[in-house]
């Protein structure tokens, strides 16, 4: 019985606030658009053999049709996976030499990369526009050592959108990695030096391949959510930025037009499910070699 | 341990100058007197007096707080739950949707969450408010929740419990008298963690806030979008401020205790 | 506890507290436990002695409630518990990791299972300062379990689980976690406790020796089955099967086909040049039948000549020598490939030793040193 009230209150719960929302965005994916409250057509008070019937691919036909969305699509997955290698770029060297640090000072190294994670992430993209304005920091910077005698236009660009993203998602990259190197015991790179290789051998035979696993997570939890990522295009990026979750909030708050809203969703989590099943993949492979 | 190479030296330093640049440019222009957010014109606290008269910033900041106290203690009751159920619960009807629904939020463009949670208030007709972003806020939380405390629950010693059930315990007095006492850092770091997600969030509330309750991310990203602010420097500031102690104050409480406990365990093998 | 006195598996008239009736438990495909039948009495030591894997575990968590037999009964005092959940039986197990909460005193730790019941405060206190005089933890009342060394740490768990005085008190490799030191000091601490308490001990343990020294009853367990069930010489000296004789201490198996010439004497024709041996066995063997002489070392004897009026004598080189201090074990090599080895005191220095390597020497025991057994 109690065993029961444990299962059933959590699962109806998520059942109520996950699941059937999202079934509730696949219906409507397949509705029309109508100037009413709610504006889409049919409901269920139509009865149920006129809604089913009224349900079509219309939407999904609009979205192939209308190069905008084919655009944001492949726009947010070039910008994701773009972000992605560089914030692997930048990630990997820190938490490699974070694990390379003396032992006492890794919980801090640690802290201080967690530590921006607990901060507001508004906030951290916020901090940047003040920084990549065209009167901001970076450009009178450059302007005072000589670099440019120009203001260089970066705010409102896709730039500023790789920077966004690098700068926020870089814990995610970082610690994975970082739990990856620490966890390799240090005698194989001596072995691997006593055995002939220089250290840059050693690094690429060995100190790379035995932290894949960290870095695959890695770009898994940056590209996953910069794919729908709203807040950094739509601070830092300008119109000419096209990421899809920007899209998608547009359609709805701007054009109120639910039912085409609903269907960029649908597309976006079908995208979605391929990275996020490899990602899960390598977690449960990761998990098993650890047994 | 050797000292690091001159290379591990300056990817450390530049990475960290990277995290943290930023936001101290952030702290210190929020001091700065004059309007032009970029020109340095004298030392002046004035924004941060201006922000505390700034009614709709505390209305909305009050709002926050209430949603993501309320939000954040049902989503670790639930998400404490979850993970019982996941780690222990042993096979049931409909398991693997389960797990699926609690891992599936973690990966879930917010945009999606928020649009669905809207629709499915407006099709049940609930009225948007403090209510409906408690609801969402619990929902995608409760999975942060359950994580953190179910990884926690994988390395727990079963047979704690069987001591227990064998010392007279009831399966919820086993529960209640052992097993909550020892994973209790866990269930508490769920809670901040569901606490910040709440405060954080602006995507989810923004679908599912109603015009009677906006919270301080929606409120300061309207802001935000018409360019930068020292009113809002002084209210990240704040924020940053209050983040940092808590984190700071939590990691040094953790690491007392981590080394209490191991001078007492040396004190135990030496007394052998 | 003499044992010529205490032996009521011997007595008809005993009621025993447990018993196993066919009880089979498997998990999925594997069976862990195969159609099993065994009786312990009231204030036994009874010890389940096995390899990992061999079911004994299981055993223990049944009696505890913690799993419940595929078929089969398990009566405690006459009853069927198998409705019976752990928290309502009166059975007390102490854990192999101890399982005492982290997060409570030492006190508070054998008070636990106590103020599960409605015993009075007082009560409580009692018994538990009780417990704590029996365990000598007096001193360590307050302390948390971190704070606390490892053996006192295995006393605070068994004085958690006696605290209830349960009907039966379940230790799963009780000294498994302390050195060796600590371990001898401890099993006889743990008789002397099960003796002054009265309480009927189920012990599980693959460590053989820590079994022979603590148990009234030794049950040698292989793969779900029960092999032999005796009183801890009764398990070395006549084991009842070639698995528990090697199981238990180091033997000498030796391969031949038994044929009657006397009442329970036997030859037993193991070598095609080599004389038969003799032995003495209750267990009849027909003519021909295969079967294993198995001797102990230390019944072996080795002699530089010929013993004259040996009832076994055979001839062999040394092929290695293992010095163990206070004994030498000296595996010898007999025409025909055998090894067989003897065991000698060594109650002179190691300078004086009379053989050493390559030496020809002399082998013999007596007609009844050796057990015979049909597989």
């Amino acid at each position: 019985m109690q065993r029961l009230i444990l299962i059933a209150v959590p699962y109806t719960w998520l059942l109520a606030l996950f699941l059937v929302p999202f079934l509730i965005v696949f219906k409507i994916s397949l509705s029309d658009v109508e100037l009413a409250i709610p504006p889409y057509t049919p409901t269920l008070s139509d009865g149920i053999v006129p809604f089913f019937k009224a349900l079509d691919f219309e939407n999904f036909a609009f979205l192939a049709s209308d190069d905008l969305y084919w655009k944001a699509y492949l726009s947010s997955l070039r910008i994701a996976l773009i972000s992605t290698f560089l914030t692997l770029l930048v990630g990997y060297p820190m938490a490699y030499a974070m694990a390379r640090a003396p032992e006492e000072w890794r919980p801090t190294l640690m802290m201080l990369v967690i530590l921006p994670f607990w901060t507001s992430f508004l906030i951290r993209v916020y901090a940047w526009m003040g920084i990549l304005s065209q009167e901001g920091f970076l450009n009178q910077f450059l302007l005072w050592t000589g670099l440019i005698s120009e203001p260089l236009t970066i705010l409102n660009t896709t730039t500023a959108v790789y920077i966004g993203i690098v700068y926020t998602y870089l814990p995610f990259m970082i610690l994975p990695i970082f739990a990856a190197l620490d966890r390799l015991d240090g005698s194989l790179i001596e072995a691997a030096e006593d055995l002939g290789c220089s250290r840059f051998q050693a690094f690429w035979l060995v100190t790379i391949p035995l932290s894949k696993n960290g870095i695959v997570a890695g770009s898994f939890l940056v590209f996953i959510p910069a794919l729908g990522e709203f807040v950094i295009p739509s601070l830092l990026g300008g119109s000419g930025t096209l990421m899809i979750g920007k899209v998608l909030w547009e359609e709805f708050f701007n054009n109120r037009d639910w039912p085409v809203a609903s269907a960029v969703a649908v597309i976006l989590l079908l995208i979605l499910i391929i990275p996020i099943v490899l990602f899960q993949r390598n977690q449960q492979r990761q998990a098993e070699a650890e047994q | 341990m050797k000292r690091l190479s001159w290379f591990n030296t300056t990817s450390l330093t530049l990475g960290f100058a990277f995290l943290y640049l930023p936001m101290i440019i952030l702290v210190i222009y929020s001091f700065n007197e004059s309007k032009l957010v970029t020109v340095w014109a004298g030392f002046s606290t004035k924004w941060y007096g201006e922000l505390l008269q700034n009614e709709a910033f505390l209305d909305a900041a009050w709002v926050t707080l209430k949603v993501a106290v309320l939000s954040s203690t049902l989503a670790t009751v639930l998400g404490t739950m979850a993970a019982y159920v996941l780690v222990r619960g042993g096979r049931f009807m409909g398991r693997t949707v389960f797990s699926g629904m609690i891992y599936a939020p973690l990966v879930m463009p917010e945009v999606i969450t928020g649009l669905s949670l809207l629709l499915l208030f407006i099709g049940i007709g609930l009225d948007r408010g403090v209510l409906t972003i408690v609801l969402a806020h619990t929902t995608f939380a409760m999975c942060y929740v359950s994580v953190v405390v179910s990884s926690r629950l994988l390395t727990f010693d079963r047979s704690l419990e069987e001591a227990a059930l064998d010392l007279g315990c009831t399966g919820f007095e086993a529960f209640r008298l052992v097993t909550l006492p020892i994973i209790a850092p866990a269930v508490i770091s769920g809670w901040l963690l569901a606490f910040t997600l709440s405060l954080d969030d602006l995507v989810i509330a923004s679908f599912t806030a109603g015009p009677s309750a906006t919270t301080l991310p929606i409120k300061i990203f309207s802001a935000v979008r018409l360019g930068v602010s020292p009113e809002i420097n002084a209210l990240s500031t704040l924020m940053i401020a209050i983040v940092t102690f808590g984190v700071i104050s939590a990691s040094l409480v953790s690491k007392r205790n981590s080394l209490r406990q191991q001078r007492d365990e040396q004190a135990a093998a030496r007394a052998e | 506890m003499p044992e010529s006195v205490f032996a009521p598996w011997n007595d008809a008239s005993q009621k025993p507290l447990i018993r196993f009736r066919n009880v089979t438990k498997s998990f999925g495909d594997f069976t862990a436990i195969d159609d099993l039948t065994l009786d312990i009495y009231e204030q036994e030591f009874f010890a389940l002695l096995g390899p990992s894997g061999c079911g004994k575990t299981t055993m223990m968590r049944m009696l505890a409630g913690f799993e419940t037999p595929t078929s089969g009964v398990i009566e405690l005092a006459g009853q069927d518990i198998a409705p019976v959940p752990p928290n309502k039986r009166a059975v007390n197990m102490m854990f192999q990791s101890y399982a005492l909460f982290p997060h409570l005193s030492v006190y508070e730790n054998i008070a636990f299972g106590l103020r599960r019941g409605n015993m009075p405060k007082q009560d409580i206190d009692d018994r538990v300062s009780e417990m704590l005089k029996l365990t000598r933890l007096e001193k360590f009342a307050r302390r948390k379990p971190h704070q606390i060394s490892g053996g006192q740490r295995q006393r605070v768990a068994l004085a958690r689980s006696l605290a209830k005085a349960p009907k039966l008190l379940l230790l799963d490799e009780p000294l498994g976690a302390l050195d060796a030191k600590l371990r001898q000091a401890t099993q006889f601490e743990l008789m002397d406790i099960q003796e002054k308490t009265g309480t009927t001990f189920v012990i599980v343990t693959h460590d053989q020796e820590e079994a022979m020294t603590v148990a009234s009853r030794v049950a040698v367990m292989d793969e779900g089955r029960i092999m032999q069930v005796a009183t801890p010489e009764h398990i070395y000296e006549v084991p009842e099967s070639v698995y528990v004789a090697d199981f238990i201490g180091d033997v000498n198996i030796i391969k031949g086909a038994a044929s009657p010439v006397g009442e329970q004497t036997y030859q037993i024709k193991w070598s095609k040049t080599a004389a038969p041996l003799n032995a003495v066995s209750d267990r009849p063997f027909s003519e021909g039948q295969s079967c294993h002489l198995a001797i102990r070392p230390e019944k072996v004897g080795i002699h530089a000549d010929r013993p004259a009026d040996a009832d076994n004598a055979v001839q062999g080189t040394i092929l290695d020598i293992a010095y163990l201090g206070n004994i030498s074990t000296y595996h010898v090599e007999l025409p025909g490939g055998q090894i067989v080895k003897a065991q000698t005191a060594n109650t002179r220095r190691v300078s004086r030793r009379s053989f050493t390597w390559e030496d020809t020497v002399w082998l013999s025991w007596t007609a009844t040193a050796g057990v015979l057994l049909a597989q």
